[in-house]
């Protein structure tokens, strides 16, 4: 724990936690792929395929945004309800820190 | 003085008065117990719900600078210049998870800035002073540039004078601005964004079907601009990209997308929200304004197939580009809507320059005033102060523009954001993990900021005749490390500020790995791990407004 600050008896929760679904953050990150899709055929709308293709981005990245919102809206947030973790998890979430060593 | 187009002109006064009205009007609304407390001026009360940060944050990253500069760029590069959509479609997913760790703990600790969190995450003033001093340098030359395209407006609709008369409209818009800001804090700009965005997304739908039909569609559209681009003798423009400049885009798009969190005024108006939902729904509903400013790219290559020509700015003698899209407006629209989408403009450069202004004067008061110059200020003294110091930013902006050339406000601006992506690791990275040592954050820091610039120097840009700053792609061939070049001869492309973050990484790591191994102690942290998940209704949030 920190010695600038009185150490809170009801710290809980690993520093970061895991879900699945947050890997479809990832997705949109094709977009910096420019070989994908440098290429003036096919048109459409006399728009370029450059131009098209990565505007199809836009919604691609609203949907891979948006359902990672709505699957993890459930995951537990702090509230003032009593803490869900065990202490096990408490243990393993502090060697997954990585910093327990400074922490004196 | 050229010609005065006065129905323009009328229009945008109009719609300028209502701005003015609401910015005043904007202290009084929703309004805590008093403004004299930096959560409220500074702030808006840390309780904006979705609505209202939509419209804020929307106004404040989408920039009248950004709706002039992009055209610009296209216009005189092609492709190159669409990199703001990729840039901020990768955003979103990037900053998601981030940014609510940093509203949580923020939200716990009453954290008002980035170097505030930075202080409280690893105890140290001196790490929470070298990020406060990066933000207010990265962003004062982002305000001037927001007059840049409020006078490319200006200029268009006739008030092109030289010397001090040139720029006296400019002058009267920024005097008002200060005085709502100093006023109503961050509540005026996020009442003015509501008629700002508005009023854009119907200058831009509008342009975008109308113009092209004017004009025999993008299919022409598109060939002239290719045709324009094979008659030019610079090989690297053209509507499509080419072998070198591809690392480039992508690096550019990716670095600024990174980058932009990092600028102070993006994270106030993520502060000011109340709680996490309201910003993941934001990140769903931002790209709307990507959408936006990508139809507004395009219409660079409109401005090509109408003949528009940029103005010469009386005040330098030179052409101005950023005046592409204005007087394209002028020339396809009648006057009336002209007018509109001048006002539009004009007025997109308030919202962000006030947020840029509260968000250097809340870096100021919490990170350089408050703990070097009156560690016991209060909160009301905090509140003054800020108020004080969005004046002074302000004032100094408008000082750049008038006194000195405008293109070293641009070079300023390309430098701040290569520098604020070095604050990456103390701000971001930091978030997930404390791995990295706190000096080895200062010396990556320190190297990052360093080469960053002397690469920025050494870049030259021979077809406007500077030979440094003259953009930010660097050439690989150009690379050097000390004296070796990795990649000699090739001519690929990549953003500066890339490279400088990779050195800042790699030089942090290093150090982290020595001063672990020789157990030098990394600083108390004052966080705990739940308080990066803490929610609005947690009763560990601390009260808003709380001395």
């Amino acid at each position: 724990m920190s010695t600038g600050s009185p150490p809170r008896a009801d710290h809980g929760g690993n520093g970061l936690r895991w879900n699945a679904w947050n890997l479809l953050l990832l997705v949109p990150l094709l977009m910096l792929v420019t070989a994908m899709f440098n290429q003036d055929q096919p048109r459409l709308f006399g728009l370029p395929f450059f131009y098209w293709f990565q505007f199809l981005f836009v919604p691609l990245g609203v949907l891979c945004v948006g359902l990672v919102y709505v699957r993890t809206r459930d995951e537990p947030v702090r509230t003032d309800q009593p803490d869900r973790l065990s202490v096990d998890d408490l243990d393993s979430a502090t060697q997954h820190d990585g910093n327990g060593s400074d922490r004196r | 003085m050229n010609d005065l187009q006065w129905t323009e002109i009328v229009v945008f006064g109009a719609l300028f008065l209502l701005v003015t009205v609401l910015g005043f009007v904007a202290a009084r609304w929703r309004s805590g117990a008093s403004l004299d407390h930096l959560d409220e001026w500074g702030l808006g009360g840390r309780k904006f719900g979705s609505w209202i940060t939509w419209f804020l944050v929307g106004g404040d990253l989408y920039t009248a600078y950004t709706f002039v500069a992009v055209p610009a760029l296209i216009f005189g590069a092609g492709a190159m210049g669409f990199f703001a959509l990729p840039y901020t479609v990768v955003l979103y997913p990037i900053v998601f998870l981030p940014l609510l760790r940093m509203w949580s703990v923020s939200r716990v600790h009453g954290y008002v800035t980035p170097a505030d969190y930075v202080r409280g995450r690893y105890g140290s003033s001196l790490l929470a002073l070298l990020v406060a001093l990066t933000g207010i340098i990265a962003t004062m030359p982002y305000i001037a540039l927001q007059l840049v395209g409020l006078e490319a407006v200006l200029r268009t609709m006739g008030f092109n004078g030289s010397g001090f008369l040139g720029h006296a409209p400019l002058f009267i818009a920024f005097v008002i601005l200060a005085l709502y800001t100093y006023q109503s804090g961050l509540r005026a700009p996020a009442l003015i964004a509501f008629v700002k965005d508005t009023l854009i997304y119907i200058v831009i739908l509008v342009a975008v079907f109308y113009l092209p039909s004017k004009l025999g569609g993008w299919d022409t559209i598109f060939d002239q601009a290719q045709a324009k681009f094979d008659a030019t003798k610079t090989p690297s423009d053209g509507i499509l990209l080419n072998g070198n400049n591809q690392l480039q885009y992508a690096t550019l798009a990716l670095g600024s997308a990174l980058a932009l969190f990092l600028y102070p005024h993006s994270l106030t108006g993520i502060l000011a929200s109340k709680g996490r939902r309201v910003i993941k729904r934001n990140m769903v509903a931002l790209p709307a304004y990507s959408l936006l400013l990508g139809m507004l790219a395009l219409l660079g290559y409109v401005a090509i197939s109408a003949k528009s020509s940029p103005l010469t700015n009386q005040a330098t003698g030179r052409p101005d580009s950023n005046t592409i899209v204005p007087v394209l407006f002028d020339q396809q629209f009648p006057g009336w809507f002209a007018g509109v989408a001048f006002a539009a403009i004009g007025i997109g450069a308030l919202v962000p320059a006030a947020i840029m202004s509260i968000a250097a004067a809340n870096l100021w008061t919490r990170n350089i005033y408050k703990e070097y110059f009156r560690k016991d200020a209060t909160p009301a003294q905090e509140a003054k102060q800020a108020k004080l110091a969005s004046l002074v930013v302000k004032f100094g902006a408008i000082a750049f523009i008038v006194f000195v050339d405008p293109q070293f406000s641009i070079d300023l601006q390309l430098i701040g954001g290569v520098i604020i992506l070095q604050t990456l690791p103390a701000v971001a990275i930091s978030l997930y993990t404390r791995w990295f040592h706190v000096w080895g954050l200062v010396a990556g820091w320190v190297v990052g900021m360093v080469w960053g610039f002397v690469m920025l120097y050494g870049i030259p840009n021979p077809a406007a005749g500077k030979a440094h700053f003259g953009g930010s792609a660097l050439t690989l061939g150009e690379l050097s490390v000390l004296g070796w070049r990795p990649f000699a001869g090739s001519q690929v492309q990549i953003y500066v500020g890339f490279v400088a973050l990779v050195a800042n990484l790699l030089v942090a790591a290093v150090v982290t790995l020595v001063l672990r191994r020789t157990r030098v102690f990394n600083g108390t942290d004052e966080t705990n791990p739940g308080d990066y998940h803490a929610d609005e209704g947690d009763p560990r949030l601390k009260p808003v407004g709380a001395h």
